[in-house]
């Protein structure tokens, strides 16, 4: 019997492989649709919100999707884009980059939406552009991340590298700090990050006094806080995500360690995170963003506003729920400027599309698709809050690869 | 005698015939993610189900199998002499890594991604049961292997990919995978492994062998005394369904485009034995069949209620293993159970 199922098997699996063939990779977009498919027919346009609703990720996303569904409300209350209503599909990615790729597939080929919002890590980010460029459909990423990469499907409307990570250095160069000590979760964006920061400090004349990873999630940080005690140097810079923060910051104060000292400048840290790792820790500590809640302006006051009369008044805003309540609208106002829900046209109507954010003025580059951002550094303050501290004065430009800066020739 | 080949047939029909016609491109590339989980499933079916291993890391030999099988595709994709993308973007170096080179080769890499689990289990099976390390003590080391395993990957991103892992694979020997009609034949190929590797399990189980693996479940010591090594039976098993582990990785690839270190910790190794739970251990389709079930489960439900499903999922975990210990499979044999009880009444009769 063993031949008989083995004979069967073999013969339906070559049977299956010679009726279909497909295209060879070298005969390129044999077999690509032209751009996905967006049902419009209806009296309402969809889009997805991807965010981790569950796993570890859950925390920070949920408050990104919450954030969404404020800005989709406000825009269906003033009449809808293009005149129909947004219908928004919400699919949880779970904190597993696989799922993301698989509910962005079924966003875009069942659902047929006209846009995604969301993903929040980068390996999810890394995850999904395969699928987003195959369909040629469209996703907003609402994050800050590690830069190097310019995927012609998606929109950055969080900070790349230079909007970041170069003005927090550059902060902490005009303070006369000469040293760093890097600490950070092992994953992509903190050793992206750190080697950056390393060819900074190479350039500027600063030492970089050591580089230590901990696994996402640790909460061991003795040894890593003994070594940043040891190593003397003038301020370190943090890129730990999640929980490993409340840790971190326990031991790095139990240590005798202070913001007055030995600064810590954090890239993951916002007031959503402040409020969990408790400000006892965090005190005087600085951060590196593009917005906070305490930013001044109308946009920001209204959008504060809206946020806590929707989800409660202990409900702080922070800078990714800011980006990705601004890549919303920016979308809203790009589709408009198209005329059409139609990717391709979207895209190319993007370039200079400005709206008025809560973090100030943002314009969309349309040749990186990432966007104009002001960079700011802040100090948290005792009631949790982060007060700005340094402003880069205008918003930067977004130079994901960073071409124009000498310094950072050799890192792509 | 000819109940399993009908079964065999009846899924070998479900699978080439049904399923290709029922469903869309989108939900039949999720069958084939879900075939390759219960792959796996057979494969801890034998381990677990027959042999009473618990191996609670099968991550790692699917994780061997997928990303000898990307690290090809990757090469592939890159063209001749050109490094993966993400080494350009992440890695300090200029050229290749050694370690990496052989995979260019095609036949070496689809070897590779079932040798190289089977390997790795055989000398780890050396030393796990000729040290007689049993029940609890063996769960517990696959489990602390696939963290390790997974920590390495992540900590190596210059030439893995850390976290990301490899993604972005576009090609699968020579065809795009963009193409739908590439991806409806990996589906079939995924769907005919799967036969191939039940049809091989159902050897297994009904030699000799099997029977033996059984008896060393039940009763290692008393085998010893029969003057078998339990060692080496176990051995088999736990080799052939690293094998199986390894395979399935390797079919992961092209059908999802992406391993990573997320796929293979500590989390997803457990799902893996989850499905088999729930499926019925110790028969052959019950593993494969809970496997799929679970996972179909946790696609149905999570595109439902997004922001509840976990708990519907841990209810569809808890309500089988309370009251059908059996798992899925059991329901099936609630009616041969009567039917044999029949058969055995005249054959009593007859001495």
């Amino acid at each position: 019997m063993l031949k008989r199922t083995m004979a069967f098997v073999a013969v339906a699996a070559t049977f299956a492989t010679l009726t279909a063939c497909g295209a060879k990779t070298d005969e390129s977009g044999a077999a690509s649709p032209d751009g996905a498919v967006i049902d419009t027919s209806g009296p309402t346009v969809k889009v997805g919100l991807l965010n981790s609703l569950s796993g570890t990720m859950a925390i920070s996303e949920v408050t990104v999707r919450d954030s969404l569904q404020l800005a989709i409300e406000e825009i269906n209350a003033a009449g809808g884009v293009l005149g129909k209503q947004i219908e928004a599909i919400s699919e949880d990615g779970a904190s597993d980059w696989p799922t993301f790729a698989e509910k962005s597939g079924k966003l875009i080929s069942e659902d047929k939406v006209a846009a995604v919002f969301g993903c929040w890590t980068s390996a999810s980010r890394k995850a999904v552009k395969p699928v987003f460029e195959k369909n040629k459909a469209l996703l907003f990423y609402p994050v800050q991340y590690e830069g190097l990469e310019q995927s012609p499907y998606i929109f950055y409307t969080g900070a790349t590298t230079n909007q970041q990570i170069v003005p927090g250095l550059d902060y902490l160069k005009a303070q006369g700090k000469t040293s760093v000590y890097l600490v950070g979760s092992d994953y992509v964006f903190p050793r992206t990050a750190n080697k950056i920061i390393k060819a900074y400090a190479e350039a500027n004349g600063m030492k970089v006094l050591g580089e230590d990873y901990a696994p996402l999630g640790s909460t061991e940080f003795s040894t890593i806080v003994n070594k940043v005690k040891a190593s003397g140097a003038s301020a370190v810079f943090n890129t730990l995500n999640g929980d490993s923060n409340v840790a971190f910051f326990k031991e790095y104060k139990s240590a005798g360690l202070t913001a007055g000292a030995m600064p810590v400048v954090s890239v993951s840290i916002a007031e959503e995170e402040v409020k969990s790792i408790g400000t006892q820790y965090l005190a005087g500590q600085l951060t590196a963003w593009n917005y906070y809640q305490t930013t001044e302006g109308a946009a920001n006051e209204k959008f504060v506003k809206a946020y806590k009369a929707k989800y409660g008044a202990d409900k702080p805003t922070s800078d990714p729920m800011e980006a990705a309540y601004v890549s919303v609208h920016l979308w809203k106002a790009m589709v408009e400027k198209a005329g059409t829900f139609e990717v391709e046209k979207v895209k190319a109507a993007s370039d200079g599309i400005t709206f008025d954010a809560p973090e100030g003025l943002v314009t969309v580059d349309g040749a990186t698709q990432h966007i104009h951002k002001t960079a700011r550094i802040g100090r948290i303050g005792d009631d949790g809050l982060i007060t700005e501290v340094w402003n880069s004065g205008q918003p930067v430009k977004p130079d994901p690869y960073l071409k124009g800066y000498s310094w950072a020739t050799g890192l792509s | 005698m000819r109940r399993p080949l009908i079964g065999f047939g009846l899924a070998a029909v479900a699978l080439f015939g049904v399923a290709p016609l029922v469903l869309g491109d989108f939900r039949l590339n999720l069958l084939a993610k879900y075939l390759c989980l219960a792959i796996v499933a057979v494969g801890i079916g034998l381990a677990w189900g027959r042999g009473g291993m618990l191996t609670l890391g099968q991550g790692v030999f699917f994780g061997l199998g997928g990303y000898a099988m990307a690290m090809h595709l990757k090469l592939a994709d890159a063209g001749p002499g050109e490094l993966p993308d993400f080494m350009q973007l992440y890695g300090q170096l200029d050229e290749l890594p050694w370690w990496w080179r052989p995979f260019a080769n095609p036949v070496f890499a689809m070897a590779a991604t079932v040798l190289l689990p089977m390997l790795v289990a055989l000398l780890l099976g050396l030393l796990i049961f000729r040290r007689r390390v049993r029940g609890a003590y063996f769960a517990i080391l696959s489990q602390a292997l696939c963290a390790a395993f997974a920590i390495f990957l992540i900590g190596q991103q210059g030439t893995t990919g850390g976290t990301n892992g490899l993604t972005d694979i576009r090609g699968f020997f020579g065809y795009d995978l963009n193409d739908p009609l590439n991806r409806r034949t990996v589906y079939f190929i995924i769907a005919a492994s799967l036969l191939a590797v039940l049809a091989l399990t159902w050897q297994l189980i009904r030699s000799r062998y099997g029977e033996l693996l059984v008896a060393v479940r039940d009763g290692e010591e008393r085998v010893r005394f029969l003057g078998y090594d339990p060692a080496n039976v176990k051995l088999v098993a736990y080799v052939a369904a690293a094998g199986m582990a390894g395979l399935a990785g390797a079919l992961f690839v092209p059908a999802v485009g992406i391993i990573s270190p997320a796929l293979i910790g500590v989390v997803p190794s457990i799902e893996f034995v989850i499905g088999v739970a729930v499926g019925g251990r110790a028969s052959l389709v019950g593993p494969a069949l809970g496997a799929v079930a679970v996972a179909w489960a946790k696609t149905a439900l999570s595109e439902r209620a997004p922001s509840a499903w976990t708990y519907f999922e841990g209810l569809l975990f808890i309500l089988p293993i309370v009251f059908l210990p059996g798992g899925l499979a059991s329901l099936a044999r609630l009616r041969p159970s009567w039917r044999r009880r029949q058969a055995r009444i005249p054959a009593e009769a007859t001495p």
